[in-house]
């Protein structure tokens, strides 16, 4: 499962880096990194949580990358 | 399949390493050709009236190995067949935006062989079973649309299509022939990039899967549909077999628009344009999200993305530029930089606040001022950030400035520029014009 953002919802306040800090790096303007790699059996429900509490319901965890 | 109330004309089979293929037809005094001139040269459109999709004609392109030429270079018959399997009554969305600035290939087409471009519209209707095909023409290619449109009204006068073909004026931007872009506007929004998925090939036009097809794509398939595979494969290599149009610009004596057997080395095409008219620096090969290469390392290469690979480049969009030794490559990458993050469709935070400061940091360095050590980190960041692939292809375009003129580079860091030349890339839509 991948992790993924919807950059034309995503605001940019950056709750998801406050949630997952292992996972998402925030750049100098406060967009989310997403991980490169495939979100690990063990932190998937810490991610699941935080897609939940996207303000903006912009992030997704997606079987495969397109 | 047969046209309705006509004998059938067949005209003989061209040679198959003849050239040109596509623009054989194109006339001395460049007016568009007729509906009667294009039967006389290439025989009857290879499809009629009969209904249902075409199996065979898929097979036909898969056969050929005909990959897009709208820059992604995507195989035509496996999109062909994904928008076949997603169930009935698709759309055919012909993508004539030509939104780079520096290519004018799709407007030759569109202006001067307006029944190709429609012949293979009808062909990719055909072969997925569309009843519509809708032709998407930039703003700025006034030319073309008007030959489009006269196109479409004589055939529909001597009925020749099943398929019914609708013209659309597409804003001049460059993100607007992302083909996500393409279907938002035709549905009637903004020509800004959707997320992805849905796919177009998946949910495209009113929500029905929609084949996008380059508007050289579709010419293609006009005379593939005629001709067969063999024929089409006459030229090119084995991988990447056919012809493709390259707009050859810059310091050349005869700039224009070229059909080039693919796999032609770069040297031989700059001979076809009457060779440089200056020494030349570098070549931007693939258009503004494209990669400059130094023209030592140019001279040698062959025009194929398994070539061009090995310098980190790609056919692209197939404009080529050759920048003279009298021109700053800095200085014109910054200014194409500056078009690209204003070209932003604005929806994506990394794409428009990552290019805006990559974009000033080039102008800076540009103009002596000063280097910025994060410009390097900016460019890895943007790319795969935004909705679309305009940050993505911006910033590699960007990166292989950085690297060719390095020494350029250092020398602006010092405050002296190389450069005589006035501006080279155009960043301007009025100064396009067709070849
Ligand atoms: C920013 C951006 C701009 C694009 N502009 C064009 C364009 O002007 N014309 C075009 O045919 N394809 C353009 N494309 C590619 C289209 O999205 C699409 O891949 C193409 O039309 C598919 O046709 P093809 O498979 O026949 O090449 C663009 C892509 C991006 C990301
Ligand atoms: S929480 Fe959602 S809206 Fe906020 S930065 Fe993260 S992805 Fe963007
Ligand atoms: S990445 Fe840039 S150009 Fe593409 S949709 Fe987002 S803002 Fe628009």
């Amino acid at each position: 499962m991948k992790l993924r953002v919807n950059p034309i919802l995503c605001d940019g306040y950056g709750h998801c880096a406050e949630l997952l800090p292992e996972l998402v790096e925030l750049d100098e303007w406060g967009y989310p990194i997403m991980p490169r790699e495939p979100v690990s059996r063990s932190l998937e429900p810490a991610v699941r949580h935080a897609v939940k509490m996207c303000p903006r319901l912009a992030l997704s965890l997606e079987k495969r990358a397109r | 399949m047969t046209t309705r109330g006509e004998a059938l004309r067949h005209v003989a089979v061209p040679a198959p390493d003849a050239l040109p293929r596509l623009l054989a037809g194109v006339r001395d005094d460049r007016r568009p050709v007729s509906l009667a001139e294009h039967l006389d040269r290439e025989g009857s459109p290879p499809v009629g009236r009969g209904g249902g999709a075409h199996a065979e004609l898929i097979e036909l392109v898969c056969a050929s190995g005909l990959s897009g030429r709208g820059g992604g270079a995507f195989p035509t018959g496996q999109k062909l067949r994904a928008v076949a399997e997603q169930g009935r009554n698709p759309i055919v969305l012909v993508n004539g935006v030509e939104g780079e600035l520096i290519s004018s290939k799709d407007h030759v087409l569109l202006a001067q062989v307006p029944h190709l471009v429609l012949d293979g519209a009808a062909v990719a209707a055909a072969a997925i079973g569309a009843r519509e095909a809708i032709v998407a023409i930039g703003a700025g290619l006034t030319r073309g649309y008007a030959a489009i449109e006269t196109a479409i009204a004589e055939r529909e006068h001597r009925r020749v299509d099943r398929v019914s073909f609708r013209l659309v004026r597409a804003p001049d931007r460059f993100v607007a022939g992302d083909e996500t872009a393409l279907v938002n506007f035709v549905d009637g929004g903004p020509a800004k990039p959707t997320f992805t998925p849905p796919r177009p090939y998946e949910r495209g036009i009113r929500g029905i899967a929609t084949l996008v097809q380059n508007v050289e794509t579709v010419a293609n398939l006009a005379l593939l549909a005629r001709f067969g595979p063999r024929w089409f494969r006459a030229l090119g290599t084995a991988k990447e077999p056919g012809t493709v149009l390259v707009t050859l610009g810059g310091a050349v004596r005869r700039p224009g628009v070229y059909e080039i057997p693919l796999g032609l080395p770069l040297r031989e095409l700059v001979v076809w344009a009457g060779g440089p008219s200056a020494p030349i620096r570098a070549y931007l090969i693939g258009g503004y999200f494209g990669t400059w290469v130094a023209a030592a390392e140019a001279d040698a290469l062959a025009l194929l993305d398994s070539d061009l690979r090995t310098v980190g480049a790609s056919l692209g969009a197939r404009a080529i530029v050759a920048l003279a030794e009298t021109s700053c490559g800095i200085v014109e990458t910054a200014r194409v930089a500056r078009y690209l993050a204003d070209e932003s469709a604005g929806q994506c935070g990394p794409c428009v606040r990552g290019l805006d400061a990559v974009a000033t940091a080039l102008a800076q360095l540009a103009t002596g001022k000063q280097s910025q050590p994060r410009l390097q980190r900016w460019l890895e960041n943007v790319s795969g950030r935004g909705a679309c692939r305009h940050p993505d292809g911006a910033a590699h375009f960007i990166a292989s400035a950085l690297h060719v003129f390095a020494d350029e580079a250092a020398q602006h860091a010092a405050g002296s520029c190389s450069g005589s030349d006035g501006p080279v890339l155009t960043v301007a839509r009025k100064r396009r014009r067709v070849e």
